[in-house]
């Protein structure tokens, strides 16, 4: 999922400046899972925020919402009553969400309350690691099941590099050797011939490198016909 | 002052009022709130009694190990932990919050941790916002 | 010959071949360079000219390279993949063979976290045997990584580095039978100090046949201080410092010369194993021990 942290308290604050009437919008997907911005989330936020307005006699009034996912228009429209006896809305969802209700309400100023961050997994409760490199052209089946763009930190093809050392990287931070894991997985799997062989400089086209990525689905666009039935 | 007080049904009220009973003095500023277990207690709770003008905050639970119902004086430690830095963040101090592990028959203790939550709600400035109630 | 350099030679005739570090300066002067230059002549086959070590931004290895040219050395080029992608690096390599550069050592590069400019993006376009496999072909079809086809092909003399001593050990040989695949002319190891370690990997290399496609220059760096050696035990990633040599170095009355002495034993000690096809000498910050190392280790080139 998409892994991400609240921004600090005083950075929001700061944010805030000169608004009054604020909506914090929060969602249930992803950003609750990482216990960043789901309802709870929000609910805390908005305790403190509304406890520095009194603090400072700001006269801030702080509303909540949350949405099953901020990334889809369905789901954003709903907030449009709060949207309108709002001065801004404050979103702790991901960086999509944020974006998804700033274009459905232009005239509203949005603010992104959460640092996003990367795509991963909880591998314990409360520890969320970097999973996928989100390279487009994935490659888990040559490296045993371990993304190697960013589970290691130079995304070596070939690698490990000299400095993977007690199966850590060289960047400390306890960070594993993602080639060391690799090595293993491959070893446990009987299929070291995988790293036995050179691959070749990776195509990034797919990948950030290639521009802003755009994927359809063919079957799910809507007809001319269909788009006007809509409406 | 006004300062409140999270107590757990099995411990931390239990010993309040055992405190009673062998009327041992503790201060009249105290309001107690009590929950089933400490694990009910959110940081929007701790957050909004200082919001309501309390000066000093204390959560207190079973034991470390004996929580009753397993692990909720742990969840509540973590709970105040965040609580604190939130405080911190907002300039009120985090030590206006605190946890405290106390046993049901632990009378005495209970006294302590509410002469300790005087102490310093008496050190630090009042609260701002206790003017307003 | 591949490239016709210097190195190249001395290694085709089978002479213990002697290569030596210089770090370039964090200066727009070269002054400094051309100093150590001076000082250093005649005492090794070639020179390697690190590429922003550490990730920290130092006078570039190509334009240290020239200095060095100027001065009559033959120059090493080092670079690394964490700060330029694959168009740059095969450019500036098309410059630096116009320039009259002849060997270049193709490295990962130590992560930029490791420098004075943590913040800066980082490019990792391709890894060291990548860039092997994207400079070979270059040198041996006159060709860019995408076909286009070089007016002139450069000349180059491939190398790479091999590190014994870092994990997983069994993989490290089947590494370097990659790094022979994609296009090692020479490799040079990290700085030894555990010879037992070393000599089990020469062994493994040895049973494949490696020695004999590649030229293996085995590194050495000496210890300054007991205060240096346990730096090096704890700190610097992929390096393995046996107890005894920082025991040696801690009941030393004069360390720096212990040091010396240590660096000059152990080269004696490759030059025993076979395979081993000379030794590249690195001292930072302490270049001018260099020629000293090698009158006393009976290795001077000229």
């Amino acid at each position: 999922m998409i892994v991400g942290e609240q921004k600090p308290l005083n950075e929001i604050v700061a944010m805030l400046d000169g608004h009054h009437r604020i909506l914090i919008s929060g969602c249930r997907s992803c950003v609750a899972i990482c216990l960043a911005g789901g309802e709870k989330e929000v609910g805390v936020l908005a305790e403190s925020l509304r406890l520095h307005s009194a603090l400072k006699g700001k006269g801030w009034e702080v509303r909540e919402n949350t949405v099953e996912r901020q990334c889809e228009k369905e789901w954003v429209r709903e907030l449009s009553p709060l949207v309108k006896e709002t001065d801004v809305v404050l979103s702790i969802a991901c960086g999509v969400g944020a974006q998804t209700i700033q274009s459905l309400y232009p005239d509203t100023r949005v603010l992104p309350g959460l640092n996003t961050s990367n795509m991963g997994a909880p591998d314990e409760p409360g520890v969320f690691k970097e999973k996928c490199g989100g390279c487009g052209d994935c490659v888990l089946h040559l490296t045993g099941g371990i993304c190697p763009i960013v589970r290691c930190a130079k995304s070596l093809l070939n690698g490990p590099c000299g400095g993977s050392q007690n199966g850590k990287c060289e960047i400390g931070n306890d960070t594993p050797c993602a080639w060391e894991e690799i090595y293993q997985s491959l070893k446990r799997l009987g299929r070291l011939d995988l790293i036995e062989r050179n691959i070749p400089p990776k195509n990034w086209i797919p990948s950030r490198s290639g521009g802003p990525r755009r994927i359809i689905r063919p079957e799910a666009v809507l007809t001319k016909e269909q788009k006007e039935a809509k409406e | 002052m006004r300062i409140i007080g999270y107590v757990c049904a099995h411990a931390g009220y239990a010993a309040a009022d055992l405190a009673g009973e062998q009327r041992l003095h503790y201060s009249a500023d105290v309001t107690l709130i009590q929950v089933p277990c400490l694990g009910r207690v959110d940081v929007t709770h701790l957050l909004r009694a200082f919001r309501e003008g309390a000066d000093a905050v204390f959560v207190a639970g079973c034991l470390e190990g004996n929580c009753h119902h397993h692990y909720g004086n742990f969840e509540a430690k973590k709970k105040v932990a965040q609580g604190k830095r939130i405080l911190n963040d907002l300039g009120l101090g985090s030590e206006r919050l605190e946890m405290f592990n106390v046993a049901s028959n632990q009378a005495w203790l209970f006294k302590e941790v509410v002469d300790e939550m005087t102490a310093r709600a008496t050190r630090l400035a009042p609260n701002p916002l206790g003017a307003r109630n | 010959m591949r490239a016709g350099s210097a190195l190249e030679k001395a290694l085709a005739k089978g002479r213990f071949a002697v290569t030596a570090e210089i770090g370039p300066p964090m200066s727009a002067s070269a002054d400094g360079i051309r100093e150590r230059a001076r000082m250093m002549k005649g005492y090794a086959d070639a020179y390697n000219l690190t590429d922003n070590q550490t990730a920290m931004s130092r006078m570039s290895s190509i334009a240290c390279a020239v200095v060095l040219m100027h001065e009559g050395l033959e120059p090493v080029v080092q670079m690394t993949c964490r700060d330029r992608n694959r168009i740059a690096m095969q450019s500036d390599i098309l410059g630096a063979s116009a320039l009259g550069v002849r060997n270049v050592l193709c490295l990962s590069g130590d992560h930029q976290s490791f420098g004075n400019q943590k913040e800066a993006k980082n490019v990792y376009d391709i890894d060291s045997i990548q860039l092997l496999m994207v400079l070979h072909k270059m040198r041996d079809q006159g060709r860019l990584w995408n076909d286009d086809e070089l007016e002139v092909a450069p000349k180059l003399f491939l190398g790479a580095a091999a590190n014994p001593f870092a994990d997983p050990f069994e993989f490290r040989v089947t590494r370097l039978a990659k790094k022979i695949e994609a296009g090692a002319d020479f490799i040079q190891t990290q700085g030894i100090y555990d010879l037992e370690r070393f000599e089990r990997f020469m062994t493994m290399v040895r049973e494949r046949g490696l020695h004999e496609r590649v030229s293996i220059l085995a590194g050495v760096l000496p210890l300054k201080s007991h205060k240096v050696a346990l730096y090096m035990k704890n700190k610097v990633s992929g390096m393995s410092v046996p107890d005894e040599v920082i025991e040696r170095m801690r009941k030393a009355s004069d360390p720096k010369a212990e040091g010396i002495r240590m660096c000059v034993e152990t080269i004696e000690r490759l030059r025993e194993i076979e395979g081993v096809r000379g030794v590249h000498i690195m001292a930072p910050m302490w270049e001018e021990k260099v020629p000293e190392i090698v009158e006393r280790a009976g290795l001077r080139v000229d």
